[in-house]
């Protein structure tokens, strides 16, 4: 087993930690993971790619080759990588303008506005896109993704953080059941 | 005299020094400031860069470190974070220190750490036979100035002040009990701390010029200096154009090192755990 | 999770191992991608009693780590390819006075300032041969974040042994990618020794065995009283420009080296045996090659795989030997053909050794490679 992912967004969205606690989920679950990044020069703002192969045995090689999961958080970042899947599932936050159509499905959902309204913070948008990830992929145990989110994220926001998750896992969920 | 050769080591002696030069009176004052003061001498490293006056170290008989062009000061801020307790004490020329060791020089000042430089400036690049240096007067001649040099130098002390030391003198090769004096105090001082030691070349800089020989070159030099008690008593008009000699500025402030123990000291209380023995294993007697 | 499994960043393992192997000393400059170095041995270094100094510049950085070395402590520095350049005459320094020194140098695309956040492989004769004269030097290449830590753990060993710079060549890739990591139990490992002479009286500085022999390093402030200079020096560690001092200080100085390169030699091999193609590669590009030699071999072909964790010396009759079964060699590199030279020099005479550069700061992807390898054999 390999599955691969991909979390593209925008610098400054969180996505690299994302991906680094998706990672350790796995690890918690007894798994092999390994996650790489790309970067521009921009600490805010340009794009930002965090990757994450997940497998039972060895990893050789680190990077995504052909991604199960896209997760899109801007129109720039679906327009970067959306066209490129040839299977899988593409995940993307309700305001990505899907233009031009991809050839796998697409499960858009309010990730942005679940964290500025429903959490009142907008900086935890990434750890409600893990669990959305990790509740549609499966790939991780609630209870490793929990732990993971408590071990990374910065001391004070485990609360905040571990509410983001369960919101990430829930409209997973309902996601799940519309299908 | 015979007490002060047991601070050298006689078998690296005769020096390669030109007769006349002020490097040996320079080397001399440390070493009777040293011993005037009385420190062991297995406490004591001394650091240089490149040049003629960098290779004084190689006639001590300390722990010595003659280092790449300009870096003495890095090489000696090392030496001094990881052993807080030996004395540093770095010689440099005008070109080790002012041009490619400039920005060592003045980080080094910054900080405030624990380092003696001693700057014996002879207005020249010696050891390459006489190219201007950045503490070529302006309008003097060197080989790469045969004209006349178009641009100014360095006021040493004032950068120094400028950049944080703590301590900052200047002496000349003439003045040569002031010079000793001044670098007991610079060797005392917590902090860092700067001896400017101007020096006759009578080979590169006096014969280039038209000085004369060693004698002529040092009265040219003295002639140029009023020391800073006297000057204070003096009209402006008086001052212009003088070097001060003398004790240049004093002042207290915390030492980098101490500070960074303190750090130390301060994160193993919180860390207890991750305490593992300090310093070297095998070489306790080296930590502390 | 069980506390010693970890994942971690390669920058990261590298900064553990050398704490774990007695870190004392950090002097550096920030420079992507290597800055997670300085950070975190800011960070941890006083919780064991150590020092860390950012200094103004490499230079300073690197000079401050000798300072630091010749003192005892073990001290290391990290870096990227133009901090790396700033370097090389101190590295000289290193190599003659024989400190011990520890170098991470986290490649990046260059020349100049290139591609900073972008992986690049270009660094690999920059290691070998970036300070003037003929000078020992080891250069170790971790292929992933696990061996980050056991070969900078092994850079101290190498260092503190043969008193020698060692530099530990990873790339942006590997410097921050993350991994599964078990880390050792603290008593299964020894921390490596400096050898230490035990009696001040009669102490020489550089005197050794002529054939590759290495000095007893007496520690300053510790009633020694040495010299240390960058000019070539006698036994006694007098400066000297005699030939014969000369001649004998620097056989025994690349002798030292050299003499051990095959002992130094530390790889990953697979599949050479009856390999009609033998693929080389280091570092992350190696990733992508052994991905795409396995998936050849699982399709029948006669494909194997050499990665070389020793770069420098570099292991020339190790190579030779692996490599005989092979009737061509594709050496992929994200550099236009460092490695390839050393390949080509070591066992090119029999065989043709194609080069698979790429330096557009990407990393290699494994079908890449697989095409040509598919069009190598």
């Amino acid at each position: 087993m390999r599955v691969e992912f991909r979390l593209s967004g925008s610098g400054g969205q969180g996505l690299l930690l994302a991906g680094i606690v998706l990672a350790e989920a796995a690890i918690r679950d007894g798994k092999n993971a390994v996650q790489t990044q790309s970067y521009g020069p921009e600490a805010r703002g340009g794009s930002s790619k965090a990757e994450v192969v997940i497998a039972d045995g060895d990893i050789d090689y680190p990077k995504a080759t052909a991604p199960d999961f896209l997760l899109a958080l801007t129109s720039d970042a679906y327009r970067s990588y959306g066209l490129s899947m040839k299977k899988g599932i593409i995940i993307t936050d309700s305001t990505v303008k899907i233009d031009p159509p991809a050839g796998v499905p697409v499960v858009a959902l309010p990730i942005l506005e679940t964290a500025s309204k429903k959490l009142g913070r907008a900086v935890v948008a990434n750890i409600v896109a893990l669990g959305v990830l990790g509740g549609i992929s499966g790939i991780a145990s609630p209870k490793a993704l929990k732990e993971a989110v408590r071990s990374r994220v910065p001391k004070g926001t485990e609360d905040l953080n571990l509410a983001a998750l369960e919101e990430g896992l829930a409209l997973a969920a309902q996601a799940k059941a519309a299908h | 005299m015979a007490e002060f050769l047991s601070y050298f080591r006689q078998d690296r002696l005769p020096h390669i020094w030109c007769p006349g030069c002020g490097n040996g009176t320079v080397t001399g004052a440390l070493v009777r400031a040293i011993d005037k003061l009385g420190l062991d001498k297995n406490n004591i490293v001394v650091v240089s860069g490149i040049g003629c006056s960098s290779r004084a170290v190689g006639y001590l008989d300390f722990d010595t470190l003659h280092t790449t062009h300009g870096r003495a000061i890095a090489f000696a801020t090392g030496v001094k974070l990881a052993r807080p307790r030996l004395k540093v004490i770095v010689i440099t020329g005008d070109g080790d220190s002012a041009a490619i060791g400039g920005n060592h020089f003045i980080h080094a000042a910054r900080r405030n750490i624990d380092i003696t430089t001693i700057i014996i400036n002879n207005n020249i690049y010696g050891m390459t036979s006489g190219q201007a240096s950045p503490m070529t007067p302006h309008g003097m001649l060197g080989t790469t100035a045969p004209y006349g040099n178009v641009e100014y130098n360095f006021d040493l002390c004032e950068l120094a002040k400028a950049a944080g030391a703590t301590y900052v003198a200047r002496a000349t090769t003439y003045h040569y009990v002031l010079l000793e004096d001044l670098i007991a105090k610079a060797i005392m001082h917590k902090g860092f701390s700067v001896v400017e030691a101007l020096s006759q070349c009578p080979t590169y800089f006096g014969r280039k010029n038209k000085i004369g020989g060693a004698v002529d070159t040092l009265n040219w030099i003295k002639d140029q200096t009023i020391n800073v008690k006297a000057a204070a008593a003096l009209p402006p008009e008086k001052r212009e154009g003088k070097i001060l000699i003398g004790e240049l500025h004093s002042i207290e402030k915390a030492e980098f090192t101490q500070q960074y123990l303190e750090v130390i000291a301060k994160v193993q209380r919180a860390n207890p755990s991750y305490a593992r023995n300090k310093g070297v294993p095998g070489c306790e007697l080296n930590s502390d | 999770m069980v506390e010693k499994v970890r994942l971690m960043q390669g920058n990261e393992a590298c900064t553990m191992a050398a704490i774990a192997a007695g870190l004392e000393f950090y002097a550096g400059y920030p420079i992507t991608p290597s800055t997670e170095i300085a950070e975190m041995c800011s960070e941890e270094l006083p919780k064991v009693g150590g020092k860390f100094i950012q200094m103004e510049d490499e230079i300073g950085s690197i000079s401050a780590c000798i300072g630091a070395s010749l003192t005892g402590a073990k001290a290391m520095t990290a870096t990227s390819g133009p901090g790396f350049s700033l370097m090389q005459e101190a590295i000289g320094y290193a190599s003659l006075c024989e400190i011990p020194l520890v170098i991470i140098d986290v490649q990046r695309v260059g020349p100049s300032t290139g591609m900073p956040t972008s992986p690049a492989q270009g660094d690999v004769m920059q290691a070998r041969w970036g300070t003037h004269g003929d000078h020992p030097i080891i250069a170790l290449a971790p292929g992933n974040v696990k061996e980050c830590y056991e070969l900078t753990f092994r850079a101290f060993e190498l260092s503190e042994k043969y008193r020698v710079p060692v530099i530990v060549l990873t790339d942006e890739v590997i410097g921050h990618m993350r991994e599964k990591v078990v880390l050792p139990d603290p008593g299964s490992y020894k921390i490596p020794m400096r050898a230490m002479p035990q009696n001040p009286a009669g102490y020489k500085p550089y005197a050794a065995d002529p054939n590759g022999g290495v000095p007893l390093m007496a520690p300053f402030g510790m009633g020694y009283r040495w010299h240390c200079t960058g000019l070539f020096h006698d036994e006694n560690g007098a400066p000297s420009s005699k030939p014969a001092v000369a001649s004998v200080l620097m056989r025994r100085l690349n002798l030292k080296v050299e003499n051990r390169a095959d002992d130094l030699a530390d790889y990953f091999a697979e599949g050479l045996e009856d390999c009609d193609l033998a693929v080389v590669s280091f570092g992350s590009s190696a990733m992508a090659a052994l991905s795409a030699v396995r998936r050849a071999r699982s399709e029948g072909y006669k494909v194997g795989m050499f990665r070389p964790k020793t770069i420098w010396p570099f292991p020339t009759a190790t190579v030779r030997r692996l490599l005989a079964p092979a009737k061509r060699i594709l050496v992929p590199e994200m550099n236009l053909g460092q490695l390839a030279l050393e390949i080509e020099r070591a066992a090119g005479c029999e065989r043709p050794v194609i080069r698979l550069g790429k330096v557009n700061g990407e990393l290699f992807h494994p079908d890449e490679v697989f095409a040509a390898i598919k069009e190598a054999l």
